[in-house]
Parts: C-alpha cells; sequence; structure tokens
C-alpha cells in the first residue's frame, strides 16, 4: 500500500500558478489547473537555469501538452511528463500527486 | 598499407592547427606526424602574448600540451631547429643531428623580428618581442630600467610600448614613419591615435631615423637620430615589423618572392612536390599575412589537399579592431583610399577625441575600407558591408556619425542583411543559420530557438531574430500571421481592442471568447500587460496573477539563482540623505549586493523570497513606493541637477522629471519606458536615447520621442519644440496611450515607431493635430490609469493572505539550500558552478 502525505490544503493553491513544497527532502513544484482542475507536481529545480524556480513559472498549454514555462530562461517543460520541449535532454522528475478531501497530498517514496 | 609520414617544421599557432586538423581527419590514421620546434615548449598562443605581462602564464598561454600529443601518437621533438633540407630524397636533418625522411613536408617557420641594421643594436638590453623567452629577457632588463624605448610605431610596438609603460618605466615610441600604424591608418587616424596615446603617458617620436645607439650619459644609451637630434634610453625593445622565417626554403632552392617568403599556390604547395608552406612563412599572391586568421585556414587547406580534398586559400581579409594601450582602433579594407576614384566622408571630433572616416567607391555605392579610432561601434556593420559587396544607403555619412551605428543606419531591413550577419552574439548565429532553420521547418520563435540557440542567451536579440524569421517566412510564401501564439488568433493590437471596446476584465473571460487551450507564457504576460494598461488593478489578484511574468508575480527581477532585486522608486533620481541611510541599512542588514542602476536608483541584489515582504515593509514605511523595475512599464525619469545648481541650466529638470515620474509611474504597457529630462540643450541626463526625452530651452521643453539605448541604439526623433508644462503632458498621455494601443507585444517606442504606416509624420498628426480624433479618448484612458495608481508593494505588505505565497516552501519555513554566495570586491555574488564545485569559501 501506498502512503499519502499531505503537503498543503487545496485552498493553498491558486489556479494556474506554483507553488514549492518540500517533500522528503526534495524540492517539489505543485501546479494547479483552473481548467480542467488538475494538480501536476515536477522537481523544482531548473536543469538549464540551474535553479529552484520552477514552481514560480508560467503555467500553460503547448498544443494538448500542459506545461510550465522556466522563469528564468522560459524552455517549456510538460507537466505531465517532465520532459523539456525545447531541449528533450533535460526530462524533470514527475511526482505522483491528488487532491484529497480538501488536501494536497504527494506519495511517499 | 604502411603510414605516410608527415612532418611538420615549426610548431607555432599554425604548425599546430595543421597538427590539430589533420587529427580530426577522418583519415587521421593514414599519417604518422612528427614535428619539430626550435623553441622549448609547444605552441602556444602569440596573439595573447602580452597578457603574460599581467599575469598570464606559459601553462596559460599553451594550445596543446605533451599529454594530447603523446595520445594521438604526434612525435615531437623541441628544441631542435631543422637546418637542411633535402628535397630529392625527401629528407630533413636537425642542429642536433637528426634525420628523418617525409612523404609530405610542411614548412610553417612563422617568421622572425626584423631588427633594423643600426650600429649598436645587438647589446644586452636590445630586445625584440616574439617568443616568451622574450618577455622572460624584456622583464628581467625592465626590472633594472627607468626609461623603455620602443622601435617602431606598429600594431605590436604600441603592444610593446603598453608593456613598458606598464612596468613602470618612462615609455617612448620612435617611428620612422610620419605617423603611427602607417600600415592600417590614415593622417588623421594616426593623429588621433598619437594623441590618445600622448594622453597616456606615453611618449611619441615620429619621423625619426635611428643612426646609432652608443654609451648614455644620463640612461644606459643613447639613440642617436638622423635629425641631428638624441634620445637616452635603458633598453630598447626592436618591434620594426616581421620577416618570413624562409631560411630553410632558400638554402635549399625552393621558390622565394623578392622580398622574402615561401612561394605557394592555392593550395599551400611549394614549388617542389609533396613540400607546402602555411602562416606567416608562405607567400600567396605576392602577400604574406601576419595575421593568425589567414595562417588557420591556409592550415586547413593543406590538410585538405594531402587528403585529397580541394580547398583553396584564395587570400584573406586583413580588417583588425584591437584595443590599443586602451584606444579602440579599427582599419578595414583599403584604409588609405589607394583605390582609383575611391572618395571620402571624413568624421572628426576632436573635443570627444573619435575620428572616423569611410571611404566608397568611385560611384558612391559600396564601402572599401574605413578608419576608425576612440569610437569603433560601426565596425562591424561595416564590415559586413564592405565584405558582403552591400549597397550604401542614400545617405553614407550616417554610418560614421555618432549614434547612428546601429542597423537603422543602414537604411535596411532585415532583408538586406547578408547572410553572413550575426544576429546573436551570444550564440554566435547568423542570418544564414536562421534561414537555414527556417528551411527545415521551423516556423516559430520556439522552433528556432530549440534549432539555433538564437536569444537563449541574454535575449538581447528576439526581436532582431523574429524580423529575420518573419522576412524568410514570407520570402517562402507563408502567410505572416501576426498571432501572438498558438491560444488567439489575434495580434497584440487586436487583442487590446478588444480588450478595450468590450471591456474585458480578466484572462479567462478573454481566453473563453475569444481564444483555446490553457493559454501559455507568450498570451498571459502581454494580455496582463493590456488589462493593467486600461484598468489598473492590482496585478496579484487571483485572476491576474497566473499571468505576470517571471518579474511581475512576486514583484521584483528574478535573478539567475532564483533571488530577487529592488529597487525602490528614487523619482527624477532625487532622493535624501535619510532614504539613502535607509537604503544602505537595510542593504546591510540583508547583506544585499548594491549597485547604483542606469537610471539614477540603488538596485539592492539577492533578496529571497520570503525576506521580499519584510524588506519591503521596511522600506515603505521609510516612505517609499515601488519602482516598478520589474514590469514592462515606466521606469524611471532621469534627469540632470538643472536650473537649480547647474550654471548653464534654464529650466528646473529634476523638478519636471520628478512630475512625470509621479504621473506616469507604473504605467503598465507593451515593452519597458525610459524617460530622461535635461535642464539645457548640453543634455546631460541624454533625453535623446530615450522613449520620451524632455529638453529644456529659453521658451520651455523641446520634447524627444521614441529614442532608445540598449541592444538597438536609436536617436529619438525630435517631435515638438518650446512647449508649455501642460501641453508637454498633454502629447505625453496621448502618446503613451497610442502607443499601447496600437505597439506589438514586447516592441519598444523606436521599433514601433519605425513600423508604423505614416511614420514621425503621422504619429504628429495623430497626437498634435488630433487627425483621429482620439485625442479626448486616449487622454481619459490615462487620467483612468492613473486614478487607479496603487503602490503594489504597499498593498502587498498589507495583505496577509498575499503574504502567504513570499515563501520557499508552502509546507515549511525552510529556505532555498541551494543558495551560495561568494565575497568578490567586499560584497558577495552567487558562487559560479566551478566554484561551489571547488567549494571554494562560500558565505551565507
Ligand atoms: C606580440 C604579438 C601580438 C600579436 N597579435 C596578433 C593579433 O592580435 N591578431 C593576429 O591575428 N595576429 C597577431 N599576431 C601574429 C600571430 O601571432 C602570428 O600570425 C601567428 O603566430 C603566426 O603563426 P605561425 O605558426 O605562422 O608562426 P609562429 O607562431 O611564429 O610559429 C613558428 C614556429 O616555428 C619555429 N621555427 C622556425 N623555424 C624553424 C626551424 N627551422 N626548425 C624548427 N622550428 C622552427 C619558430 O621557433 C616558431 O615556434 C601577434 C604576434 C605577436 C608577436
Ligand atoms: C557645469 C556644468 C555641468 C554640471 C554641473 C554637470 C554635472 C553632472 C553631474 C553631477 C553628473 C552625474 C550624474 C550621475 O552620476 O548620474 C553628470 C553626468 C553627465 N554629464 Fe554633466 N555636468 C555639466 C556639464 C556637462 C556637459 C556640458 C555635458 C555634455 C557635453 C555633460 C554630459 C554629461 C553626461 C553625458 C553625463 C552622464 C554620465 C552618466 O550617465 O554616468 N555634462 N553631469
Ligand atoms: S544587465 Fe542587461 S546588458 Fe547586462 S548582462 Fe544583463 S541583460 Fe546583458
Ligand atoms: S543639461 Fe544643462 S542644465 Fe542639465 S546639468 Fe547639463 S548643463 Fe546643466
Amino acid at each position: 500500500m501506498s502512503n499519502w502525505i499531505t503537503v498543503c490544503s487545496e485552498n493553498d493553491l491558486t489556479p494556474s500558478t506554483g507553488i514549492c513544497a518540500l517533500h522528503e527532502g526534495e524540492q517539489v513544484a505543485i501546479f494547479f489547473c483552473g481548467k480542467n482542475k488538475e494538480v501536476y507536481a515536477v522537481s523544482n529545480f531548473d536543469p538549464i537555469g540551474e535553479a529552484n524556480v520552477l514552481s514560480r513559472g508560467i503555467m500553460g498549454s503547448i498544443g494538448e501538452d500542459v506545461v510550465v514555462a522556466s522563469p528564468l530562461y522560459k524552455q517549456h517543460f510538460n507537466l505531465k511528463t517532465g520532459e523539456c520541449l525545447e531541449e528533450p535532454e533535460h526530462t524533470l522528475k514527475t511526482y505522483p500527486i491528488r487532491l484529497e478531501g480538501g488536501e494536497v497530498q504527494l506519495q511517499a517514496a | 598499407m604502411s603510414k605516410q609520414r608527415v612532418v611538420v617544421v615549426g610548431n607555432g599557432m599554425v604548425g599546430h592547427k595543421f597538427i590539430d586538423n589533420l587529427l580530426q581527419d577522418t583519415k587521421a590514421d593514414e599519417f604518422e606526424i612528427i614535428t619539430f620546434s626550435e623553441e622549448p615548449r609547444l605552441a602556444y598562443d602569440r596573439v595573447q602574448l602580452s597578457s603574460y605581462f599581467t599575469g598570464a602564464t606559459a601553462a596559460d598561454l599553451a594550445l596543446t600540451d605533451e599529454g594530447y600529443y603523446n595520445d594521438n601518437g604526434v612525435n615531437f621533438v623541441l628544441n631542435d631547429k631543422v637546418t637542411e633540407l633535402n628535397t630529392s630524397d625527401n629528407y630533413v636533418v636537425t642542429a642536433s643531428g637528426r634525420k628523418e625522411s617525409y612523404d609530405k613536408l610542411v614548412l610553417a617557420t612563422g617568421s622572425f623580428p626584423f631588427v633594423p641594421p643600426i650600429p649598436g643594436n645587438d647589446q644586452e638590453h636590445c630586445l625584440v618581442y616574439r617568443t616568451i623567452e622574450d618577455l622572460e629577457a624584456i622583464n628581467a632588463s625592465a626590472s633594472q630600467s627607468k626609461v623603455g624605448v620602443v622601435v617602431g610605431g606598429g600594431l605590436l610596438g604600441l603592444e610593446a610600448a603598453n608593456a613598458l609603460k606598464a612596468a613602470g618605466l618612462e615609455t617612448h615610441v620612435v617611428e620612422f614613419a610620419p605617423r603611427l600604424m602607417a600600415v592600417q591608418l590614415d593622417e588623421g587616424g594616426g593623429n588621433l591615435l598619437r594623441r590618445k596615446i600622448e594622453d597616456l603617458g606615453v611618449n611619441v617620436h615620429t619621423e625619426k631615423a635611428t643612426t646609432e645607439i652608443v654609451a648614455g650619459e644620463t640612461c644606459r644609451y643613447r639613440m642617436n637620430f638622423a635629425d641631428g637630434s638624441h634620445l637616452e634610453t635603458d633598453m630598447i625593445l626592436f618591434s620594426a615589423g616581421i620577416r618570413p622565417q624562409d631560411e630553410l626554403a632558400r638554402q635549399f632552392d625552393l621558390e622565394i618572392g623578392e622580398r622574402g617568403g615561401i612561394v605557394v599556390n592555392d593550395f599551400c604547395q611549394t614549388n617542389v612536390d609533396n613540400v607546402y608552406a602555411i602562416g606567416e612563412c608562405a607567400l600567396w599572391g605576392g602577400r604574406i599575412f601576419g595575421l593568425v586568421a589567414p595562417g588557420y585556414t591556409m592550415a586547413k587547406v593543406a590538410v585538405s589537399h594531402i587528403t585529397g580534398g580541394e580547398e583553396k586559400f584564395l587570400g584573406a581579409d586583413m580588417s583588425t579592431k584591437l584595443k590599443l594601450l586602451g584606444v579602440d582602433v579599427a582599419s578595414i579594407g583599403d584604409a588609405h583610399g589607394n583605390t582609383p576614384g575611391a572618395q571620402s566622408y571624413t568624421y572628426n571630433d576632436e573635443i570627444e577625441q573619435v575620428y572616423k572616416r569611410l571611404i566608397v567607391s568611385e560611384d558612391g555605392k559600396k564601402v572599401l575600407g574605413a578608419v576608425l579610432v576612440g569610437d569603433v561601434d560601426a565596425y562591424g556593420n561595416l564590415l559586413q558591408m564592405m565584405l558582403n559587396d552591400m549597397d550604401l544607403p542614400e545617405n553614407p555619412a550616417g554610418l560614421i556619425l555618432p549614434n547612428t551605428g546601429g542597423e537603422e543606419a543602414m537604411g535596411l531591413g532585415v532583408d538586406a542583411l547578408p547572410e553572413t550577419a550575426q544576429i546573436c552574439s551570444c550564440y554566435d548565429v547568423t542570418k544564414g543559420d536562421i534561414m537555414a532553420a527556417v528551411a527545415n521547418g521551423c516556423t516559430d520563435m520556439a522552433a528556432i530557438k530549440g534549432e539555433t540557440k538564437a536569444s537563449t542567451g541574454c535575449g538581447g536579440c528576439a526581436a532582431l531574430t523574429k524580423q529575420v524569421l518573419d522576412a524568410e517566412l514570407a520570402n517562402l510564401g507563408y502567410e505572416v500571421k501576426n498571432d501572438i501564439c498558438e491560444h488567439f488568433a489575434y495580434s497584440r493590437k487586436e487583442l487590446a481592442d478588444i480588450i478595450r471596446v468590450k471591456k474585458i476584465k480578466t484572462f479567462d473571460e478573454l481566453l473563453d471568447s475569444h481564444g483555446k487551450g490553457l493559454g501559455c507564457d507568450v498570451c498571459k504576460p502581454a494580455v496582463g500587460s493590456i488589462l493593467a494598461s486600461y484598468w489598473n488593478d492590482y496585478v496579484l489578484e487571483e485572476e491576474h496573477m497566473g499571468l505576470q511574468d517571471t518579474n511581475d508575480i512576486f514583484l521584483g527581477n528574478m535573478q539567475k539563482d532564483g533571488t530577487y532585486s529592488i529597487v525602490p522608486r528614487v523619482a527624477g533620481g532625487e532622493i535624501t540623505p535619510d532614504k539613502l541611510i535607509v537604503l544602505g541599512e537595510v542593504a546591510k542588514e540583508f547583506n544585499l549586493y548594491t549597485k547604483v542602476t542606469g537610471g539614477q536608483r540603488i538596485d539592492l541584489f539577492g533578496a529571497q523570497l520570503h525576506e521580499l515582504p519584510i524588506i519591503w515593509k521596511k522600506l515603505v514605511d521609510a516612505g517609499f513606493e515601488t519602482g516598478h523595475a520589474y514590469g514592462k512599464s515606466v521606469r524611471t525619469v532621469k534627469s540632470c541637477v538643472g536650473s537649480t545648481w547647474c550654471r548653464y541650466g534654464v529650466n528646473d529638470s529634476v523638478g519636471f522629471a520628478i512630475n512625470i515620474e509621479d504621473r506616469y509611474k507604473g504605467l503598465r504597457s507593451p515593452h519597458k519606458l525610459k524617460f530622461a529630462v535635461s535642464g539645457c540643450t548640453r543634455e546631460c541626463a541624454e533625453a535623446q536615447c530615450k522613449d520620451v526625452g524632455v529638453i529644456a530651452t529659453e521658451n520651455g521643453w523641446n520634447l524627444y520621442v521614441c529614442g532608445n539605448g540598449g541592444m538597438r541604439p536609436r536617436h529619438a526623433d525630435l517631435f515638438a519644440t518650446d512647449l508649455d508644462d501642460d501641453t508637454l503632458i498633454k502629447y505625453v498621455d496621448r502618446f503613451l496611450m497610442f502607443y499601447i494601443r496600437t505597439a506589438d507585444r514586447l516592441q519598444r517606442t523606436s521599433v514601433w515607431l519605425e513600423n508604423l504606416e505614416g511614420g514621425l509624420d503621422y504619429l504628429k498628426e495623430v497626437i498634435i493635430d488630433d487627425k483621429l480624433g482620439l485625442g479626448a479618448e486616449l487622454e481619459a484612458e490615462m487620467a483612468a490609469n492613473i486614478g487607479n495608481y496603487q503602490c503594489e508593494w504597499k498593498t502587498t505588505v498589507e495583505s496577509s493572505e498575499k503574504l502567504k505565497r513570499f515563501q520557499h516552501f508552502i509546507n515549511s519555513d525552510d529556505t532555498d539550500s541551494n543558495l551560495a554566495y561568494v565575497v568578490e570586491r567586499e560584497q558577495r555574488r552567487p558562487a559560479t558552478k566551478e566554484e561551489r564545485i571547488q567549494s571554494v569559501e562560500l558565505v551565507d
């Protein structure tokens, strides 16, 4: 059985923006889409700009993909797969995430 | 099959390049390489030789090392000069008696310094400037000398003079010709260079022919000149030109030019089979090429020929741009105007010490050459025009007049730029690279960035890259859509109209009614900006927050490590000592790196997310407001001190600057806006490079618009003269709102005006004559915007709900553990990757 750990409450999420959570020692960027009501979780570390900033990027879509744009140099990362659209050699770690009873939860390792 | 033996005589810059190129070749393993050097070390960077005096070591200068040669099976023999050449039995013999046979022989023996045959030129402290050993000798001699003379006022001579001066010697340059750098510069350029160099404390003596060097009275030596004068000195450096090192070729019957140099053809072959000559020792088309780049080309050509290729050497452009003793100097093409019928334009500013001469063809259509001293900004453009044989613009003088070195001055659109023109300097991407990417299917900026990396560095070239992209798409017959992005089939201007006319207040409303998808980092900030321009809501309202770009969303400029900078408004650049002390105290308390900006305010760097509200609370309490340095919005109004203090001022520029800064502060716009006000025509506030520039006259104010500094400078256009305060403000209201309505996303006023149909005259009709009948509407929109002004930081620090976002983690008070700093010049800065790896002493 997998364990889910609550990192914050749903009220802490603002539609179409990100926040950063500390999860088992790792920085996780969490995004909430106001339209489809889905949540996404990827590593907060921007492998290109080399700084912990992705939670502060702009969320959006490119074609069907839901993406975040790095606030530093604007590359797009697919929020579902973590893949970088412009430089596919970079992929972000993704984390299982869910909304449960008004809480935002990440899965324990 | 046994390997072919390639013997390379000379392991200088070009000899090494040859070896390196051969090793990289696909046929590398068909060859066995052996190289001889007269010097005690493998190739090093002679071009950077002078940096040896400023601390570079032999290891820093090295172009290769023994390990690399060993790993690649290159045999090398140092300190052994090749003294004999047998071209019938194909072998060479060295000074130590070593004999090596060859299948292919490459002579890369470079050149040697020419020492004029002056009696006494062989004494202990008479030296030359070519090798590391020479520099060691110069160092040793300089430490026992007070006065030094360089014989020869060419490129190298002046570099040598710089070295002597840096060593603390009283420095003289003695030149035989009537001016310095006689090869590259004309009279005017040479004269200015001389003045500048003399201002730096180097004594220049021209038209001096040294007849003998004898024992001195006050110094070690005395140089006697043909005109009867003399000069006392402790050491002498000869830099009177170079001569090709063609000794071997001479002795062993290779063809030599009349004035030296080993004659080669387009494949760098000498007249003897299997013997090549490359670099400074080679004579091609009757010319020696004393620069490294042509040598490198020859190395490539020789490798090509030896491996069965057909590349050719077809001469080289000898244009140069460099800094000599801190003075910028450039020479392009036919700098002397020797071409029959050549005509020239000259710009000579004795005050600013700038000299520029442009040499054009008889019909006035092409650039033949140029001389630039003191300001070499035009070098790139002129060189491109010459190399690409481009037509000159209608008014060629504009190319060398001040502040017109940019592309605008060429009067050309991007179509006229040659394919070799460099668009992105960070990643050296040319127009041709972008065109190739388009041909390969890249049809938007994201694709171009991915393919070529253009505009992914500092981003300064984004607009130019986009123009090349659009032009190329149009050339290929694509319909150029001005759609802002895939989510809206409208241009920014159309979106602005929709928002204004339909009174749309949020992004979601607009997306639902006119767009598709979720939006992206292009349309969201653009729409956010339009909403703010018209309705001026608090940008961090929940429905606007997700629209804000990197900087706006936390009301600070994000720096490379994810921390922010803080720039409070200092209207007009006027600040009280007390407020200055507050800034100092805050900077000290939070250990913020402090720097004065170009906009006359103070930038505090390195604040972490959670510190921003604490810092801003202190600043707001002390009476500061946000400076909107993070926004695409009105930034600052720079001012000179004006009539209240300045002897020349005719109006109160500071007072007026503060007025207009207060009026327009924070106005969100398609791109940032910068203003300035000067108190008289001397223009110390540099208002003519601003979006809105105001200059005081005896009768009021002159208004300038659409200037730009930055990456594509543009002089502002004079828009109206002798205005009173109210009229000026009315015009500026209308001007700004008209720009906001009609500009493209991220289009500065300068580019906007260039693309505005009807140009400046049309703009005057709209703003001054109110041709479109929009005047009152535009003013009302501005009034509404101003009425809704709030200091975003004040609003933010007063809202506990908004403050929640200003922490690194939503679920912890920890901060970002990835931040690391080192101290430089008594302040901290982000540690580089290397410093992190080496874990030099980091600070908090
Ligand atoms: C101070 C200084 C500044 C310069 N600045 C610039 C600049 O800014 N831009 C620019 O383009 N160029 C510059 N140059 C010129 C540039 O360095 C030369 O064009 C380049 O080094 C030529 O390379 P090369 O291999 O032909 O000759 P070299 O680099 O001189 O190499 C020739 C080598 O062959 C050796 N050799 C000669 N004869 C024999 C033999 N018989 N047996 C064995 N070995 C032999 C020599 O000892 C030497 O090591 C500068 C030169 C100097 C000295
Ligand atoms: C008595 C007359 C003058 C006074 C009192 C004066 C004063 C000043 C001062 C105090 C500054 C510093 C502003 C700053 O650091 O931000 C300045 C900058 C400047 N001055 Fe003057 N100045 C005078 C004459 C001139 C003249 C005649 C010119 C032009 C020909 C000129 C050109 C400039 C320029 C271009 C700057 C801006 C430099 C920068 O941005 O760092 N000044 N002046
Ligand atoms: S501040 Fe401007 S000019 Fe300086 S490095 Fe950054 S982008 Fe480039
Ligand atoms: S522009 Fe005129 S008034 Fe202003 S500081 Fe310069 S000289 Fe003085």
